[in-house]
């Protein structure tokens, strides 16, 4: 029986990409720090080999592009949602290509492709959480209202709500959804704002996970035939505080996954991935 | 299921007064503008009957052309055809033809067509017609449907009103059909977007449900057939390729599942109205059932659910909202729109009442008790979803057989420009007349009480657990919060006990501070803490930020303003008059009124002062609304709204100069107690009256009425308030503002702020008196029964001072629970003309006359003080045997007008603001007559938490001249009645407001 709206966190499809040696001196980032690149690449591969072995989905690898120093985190150049891909126009402007790449790949696996060709619109993918019910999008510093607009109308099964983001680089660098209908967020205090803006903003009912790192807000959820609910977190090295809370997950299956390096250039683990279900496919 | 004809129309109704009206002529015309939803084409109004022309040929239309000329009004002069033929466009795109009586009202229609229909389950659903503009109404079932159809032909259509949100409820497969067509056509038509998967989902599901299996040989889509506004052929080989794995399924479980994916859909069931904000940024505010949505372009913006409106009024083209304070939020505010119109504004504003009525409430109304009255005319009359489901949960028919139409009509309906939403320009607006519920949503708007209370306690609750778990780890996530049955019944998240407390206990310090400009402490609480300009604010509050003048970092204000006060820039241009004040000034201009309220409140069940204060919320909300109706009138006029009956059911609007009237108020809020307030207000002479009037306004007199109106008609719970509130709005529209505004402004402020810590509640009248009433009353009461009038006022002068000193503690005390009030006093702080609807603490004890306004500053100044003092130099009268009871007459011999409210209430309590409103059981309205007083008793059912409370609120309005009134018998006599007539009840607070305008020496 088709539906609507099923199947939140099933996924066949990730595409990631390689991270180039220029990652360590000019990929974006908030803070100053020097990035360990063998040490990050160790991290992606690990992280790689999770989501293909582990979780056996199908990988596509994008090889990286040296000319774009942050084309590992993938994330902000599509937001996919059911059978369709959204190829955005990222906030900032040294970023703007990384989308081209996506956009073959994801073309070539049948996704209907919407564009944003507005010239006025930005998005980062790291600023759309979808819930498996709405969308809310960051309006922060890579990402405005034309391009939530945009999504609005590339999703229209689903209402998508605006939520400002103080700090941080992305809505999705201090939360992310957990589970169905449960959503991880960070205790700080412009992450517990944020939550209660989408709360208000909803008309539908989400548990909370609350975390004491923001990053480690970010997690990545699945729902695996076989495997149920499998949620990828934040080591116990990284945020010791924070993994104990993932532990208590029970129906989980719990994957700690290092992302040490990544971060210190504002990579997320969601960052670093699209996935896709293609049974979505209609 | 063919022909209706006329034959079955009755010329029922033939007490209509005025049978002569235009009434509707038959102009075939169809005007069809094409107007252009840019923004939001999702905006598309309610459905449109755009689709009939096409298929008149259909089987189920039969023109009746029957003509019953039978009985004729030989009215006023010209005769008329007394029938009408009508033609309703229903869900399948057929039409239906019939004749009837101008003079039937829209019920019987809708009853003729559901019959026609063979549908049962009603209440979802409702008759729509074009207004002059084009634009879609929902037909008012109480009203003759030539009042409604001015002109054009009378072409309806049959729509789905209210969209189940969970329609697998339904009890009947053929009503899930009729709500199935409705989506269909607003999917085709654009008004409900999804997308291109979605379409085929529900395209295969239609085609299911009309052709049956799929068959690989026989089965072909017609090609008229459209699933979606832009119809492809890749579409319909998507949906064939869903089709073909549907094999069994029954047309009524394609339908079901169909239902199932078309409720997730972000605009199902979501009724847009264009509109603009404060800032003149396009908007669109739609309705659904959960509450209020407001987008910008597709954008989700904001959202009020029904649980956090405290208010809904509308005036003139502006529409206003007013928002129970969230947890970062120390204030209500009010959120003002402006609709493209006055009608438009009156549509959303009747949509949201219907909405919120049908999906919030449990019941709309009371059942008739013994009297007779004024009741009937003033309730909603339609039945909630509560209601409605479970009188369909008895329906016990066998399931009726009815044919799927074939979708050809759809697609032949629609143009094929593919565009559908822009077809349709009255889409945008598409309003809900109140139907069935018209009866007392109009006056009363009341966003009172909900049925969720209990649900909102418990997510207080749980947002304490949440709380807790954030803390600690070890509970990773509250299971609790899981959607309840239907989506519809969802609320808000609880706020955060702990935030909320906190700046509670701040924000006295900053009150102090900042009396002068509540407004603008306002304003900072709102901001966001950081003061981050654009990336921290919404998208909401970027609109808004650029309003505050002032923006001054005030301690805990850490939430970014969701929402947008009121009062914002213009409020400030404009002078500041207390809201208060103005109400004064208004009740002075109604001079030659007095009011003796008697109310009696008792708890049925043992409920406990203490957490009943919700009320105050609710009431002032009602009151709003019904300002608004008033408005409306006044400026549009009557008969274009046809209300004007309601008008007439109060009795007591007469106003003339130079009557006196008492008017008892009762305002009575949780406590079981009984709150009586007597109003009293004397002119003496209209002359002197007329001169304050003027300085007014002229707006003056009929402010005064409309108050009464909207005590009248309005909630039992909120009347007290609302009269102020609209007097307020009033003003403000009349733009007369008393000399004493300057005046007392300050003291006002003070006033105010006291008066809210006393905090109580809801009445405002009483909100002054509060604090007297707490402490004194029970002093008092046994001084005054055995007292005569002299002694009584002797013991009252000095026991005031003493209680005044404990009203003060009192009032600390309660200071925490009651900030929530205080929004109201800085709303009041800010009141300008034209401004929105600013909920009002009505001080009622003064008056606004200039010379009095010295004393009246005393008043206004002392707070609580004053009352006593009023007691003091007023002569008082006093109710003899009853307790708890007294009526201060003042019979100073003044210059100008005064007005003194003294509330004594025997009980105990404060309330505390947050506490959840109970449920509104019932509620009905009684009113009788003698000559000299009239009586409106309001009798309110509430369940709260388990227990029952009935509160009786009476009000007297006593009208006369000074001298040949006997105040103190009437107002004995009044509680003797009330006494008498319930004995089971107790009396908890009497509030005795008099106004007496005396002789003109002074400066007039």
């Amino acid at each position: 029986m088709a539906g609507v709206m099923a199947d939140f966190g099933n996924f066949t499809h990730a595409v990631v990409r390689a991270i180039p040696s220029s990652l360590a001196k000019e990929a974006l980032r908030m803070n100053v720090s020097d990035v360990d690149l063998e040490k990050a690449r160790r991290e992606h591969e690990v992280y790689v080999g999770v989501l293909k072995q582990k979780l056996g989905l199908e990988v596509i690898e994008l090889p990286a592009d040296e000319s774009l120093p942050d084309c590992v985190f993938v994330e902000d150049a599509a937001v996919v949602c059911g059978d369709t891909a959204l190829i955005t126009r990222p906030g900032a402007e040294s970023r703007r290509k990384e989308t081209a790449a996506i956009r073959q790949t994801l073309k070539e696996l049948g996704l209907n492709i919407v564009d944003m060709s507005d010239e006025t619109a930005t998005l980062d993918g790291g600023d759309v959480l979808f819930t498996g019910r709405e969308f809310f999008v960051g309006l922060s510093k890579r990402t405005n209202q034309r391009g939530a607009e945009i999504l609005a109308d590339a999703f229209k099964d689903y209402a998508v709500s605006t939520v400002p983001v103080t700090d941080g680089l992305h809505l999705k660098s201090f939360c992310s959804m957990g589970g169905p209908g449960l959503i991880v967020i960070g205790s700080s205090e412009p992450a517990q704002k944020a939550l209660k803006i989408m709360q208000q903003m909803s008309d539908h009912r989400y548990d909370k996970l609350t975390v004491p790192d923001d990053i480690a807000a970010n997690t990545i959820y699945m729902n695996l035939p076989g495997k149920g609910h499998v949620l990828l977190h934040c080591t116990p090295e990284e945020f010791p505080e924070s993994a104990k809370v993932f532990e208590k997950l029970k129906d989980h299956m719990l994957i700690p996954v290092s992302n040490m390096e990544k971060v210190k250039v504002d990579g997320a683990l969601t960052c670093c991935s699209v996935l896709i279900n293609m049974k979505a496919k209609v | 299921m063919t022909t209706e004809s006329g034959a079955d129309s009755e010329p029922k109704q033939q007490q209509e007064k005025g049978g002569k009206e235009k009434g509707g002529k038959e102009k075939g015309g169809k005007e069809k503008k094409a107007k252009a939803a840019e923004h939001f084409p999702a905006a598309a109004g309610h459905s449109t009957p755009a689709k009939n022309n096409q298929f008149e040929e259909d089987l189920s239309s039969t023109r009746s052309s029957t003509s019953r000329l039978s009985i004729k009004s030989p009215l006023r002069g010209v005769k008329k055809l007394k029938n009408m033929q009508c033609k309703i466009t229903l869900l399948d795109g057929s039409d239906y033809t019939m004749t009837v009586d101008k003079r039937t009202r829209g019920q019987l229609l809708f009853a003729k067509v559901c019959d026609h229909l063979n549908l049962l389950e009603t209440d979802y659903f409702g008759i729509t017609y074009r207004d002059v503009e084009n634009q879609k109404n929902w037909l008012d079932p109480n009203k003759e449907l030539k009042k409604q159809i001015r002109s054009g032909p009378w072409n309806f259509g049959f729509n789905v009103k209210f969209y189940p949100p969970d329609p697998a409820q339904l009890s009947e497969d053929i009503t899930r059909y009729y709500l199935c067509l409705q989506l269909r056509d607003d999917m085709v038509s654009g008004r409900l977007p999804c997308s291109f998967a979605t379409h085929t989902i529900l395209g295969s599901y239609t085609v299911q449900s009309e052709l049956g299996d799929y068959d690989p040989e026989e089965t072909e889509y017609n090609s008229e057939l459209r699933f979606a506004p832009n119809h492809t052929k890749e579409l319909e080989d998507k949906v064939m390729d869903l089709h073909r794995n549907y094999k069994g399924m029954t047309p009524a479980e394609a339908e079901l599942h169909f239902l199932e994916n078309a409720k997730k859909l972000s605009m199902y069931g979501v009724d847009l109205h264009h509109a603009k904000d404060s800032e003149g940024v396009e908007i669109m505010l739609g309705v659904c059932s959960s509450g209020l949505l407001i987008y910008r372009d597709r954008l989700r913006i904001n959202r009020f659910a029904w649980p956090k409106v405290l208010k809904i009024s509308y005036k003139r083209n502006n529409f206003y909202i007013k928002i129970r304070p969230g947890e970062f939020e120390q204030f209500e505010s009010t959120i003002g729109f402006k609709l493209p119109n006055h009608r438009a504004s009156k549509r959303l504003w009747k949509t949201c009442v219907e909405h919120h009525t049908f999906f919030r409430l449990v019941s709309p109304e009371a059942p008739p008790k013994k009297f007779l009255g004024l009741g009937s005319k003033f309730r909603y009359s339609g039945r909630t979803q509560a209601q409605t489901r479970r009188v369909s949960s008895q329906i016990i028919r066998a399931a009726p057989i009815f044919e799927r139409s074939s979708s050809k009509r759809y697609t032949m309906s629609r143009s094929l420009d593919g565009a559908p939403v822009t077809e349709n320009h009255d889409t945008l607006m598409r309003d809900a007349t109140p139907a069935k519920a018209v009866a007392a949503g109009d006056l009363i708007t009341t966003v009172t009480p909900e049925k969720k209370a209990e649900e909102e306690k418990a997510e207080e609750e749980e947002a304490q657990t949440n709380a807790t778990e954030t803390s600690d780890p070890n509970v990773p996530s509250t299971p609790l919060r899981q959607d309840n049955k239907t989506d519809s019944e969802q609320t808000d998240f609880a706020f955060d006990g702990e935030t909320t407390a906190t700046e509670n206990t701040e924000v006295p310090e900053e009150l102090v501070k900042h009396q002068r400009d509540i407004s603008e402490l306002k304003r900072s609480f709102l901001e966001t803490s950081g003061g981050a300009e654009s990336p921290g604010l919404t998208e909401w509050e970027k609109r808004l930020s650029s309003s505050p003048p002032t923006r001054s970092h005030s301690e805990g204000v850490e939430e970014a303003p969701m929402i947008e006060p009121l009062n914002t820039p213009q409020d400030s241009e404009t002078e500041e008059v207390p809201a208060a004040e103005e109400e004064m000034k208004q009740e002075i201009q109604a001079n030659g009124i007095e009011a003796a309220g008697v109310v009696n409140s008792s708890d049925v069940g043992a409920g406990t002062a203490g957490a009943q204060g919700c009320g105050l919320m609710t009431v002032t909300d009602t009151l709003e609304d019904v300002t608004s109706d008033w408005t409306d009138r006044e400026t549009d006029g009557v008969k274009e709204d046809g209300e004007e009956e309601k008008f007439l059911v109060s009795p007591e609007l007469k106003i003339s100069p130079g009557t006196v009237r008492q008017e008892v108020s009762t305002a009575i809020l949780d406590k079981r107690g009984t709150l009586i307030i007597l109003r009293e207000m004397e002119s003496e002479d209209k002359m002197d009256a007329t001169k304050t009037n003027q300085e007014k306004g002229g707006g003056a007199s009929a402010s005064v009425e409309e108050g009464e109106d909207d005590e009248l008609d309005g909630d039992p719970l909120t009347r007290s308030k609302e009269k102020y509130s609209i007097i307020n709005t009033n003003e403000d529209e009349t733009g007369g503002q008393v000399d004493a505004e300057a005046m007392s402004k300050e003291t006002s402020d003070k006033r105010e702020i006291s008066l809210n810590l006393s905090q109580t509640e809801t009445d405002e009248e009483m909100s002054g008196v509060n604090s007297l009433q707490k402490t004194e009353a029970p002093v008092d009461r046994s001084e005054f029964t055995t007292v005569s009038r002299e002694k009584v006022t002797e013991l009252i002068t000095q026991d005031a001072p003493p209680k005044r000193e404990e009203s003060c503690g009192l009032d600390e005390a309660v200071s925490d629970l009651s900030q929530w009030t205080f929004p109201d006093g800085q709303f009041a702080t800010k009141p300008s003309p034209g401004s929105l609807a600013v909920s009002s603490l009505g001080w009622v004890p003064s008056s606004v006359t200039k010379s009095p306004a010295e004393e009246e500053e005393e008043e206004e100044t002392g707070g609580r003080q004053e009352a006593a003092e009023t007691a003091q130099s007023t002569g008082l009268t006093k109710p003899e045997a009853v307790p708890a009871e007294e009526s201060t007459t003042k019979e100073v011999p003044v210059v100008h007008t005064e007005t003194k409210t003294i509330t004594y209430e025997s009980s105990e309590g404060d309330y505390d603001g947050d506490v959840e409103p109970g449920v509104l059981m019932s509620a009905q309205t009684i009113t009788s007559e003698t000559t000299s007083t009239t009586t409106t008793t309001h009798i309110t059912k509430t369940v709260k938490g388990g227990i029952s409370e009935t509160r009786i609120e009476k009000r007297i309005v006593i009208t006369g001249d000074a001298g040949d009134l006997d105040h103190d018998q009437a107002l004995a006599q009044a509680i003797k009645e009330a006494k008498e007539q319930h004995p089971d009840m107790s009396v908890t607070k009497v509030v005795v407001h008099k106004e007496t305008e005396i002789t003109p020496e002074g400066e007039d």
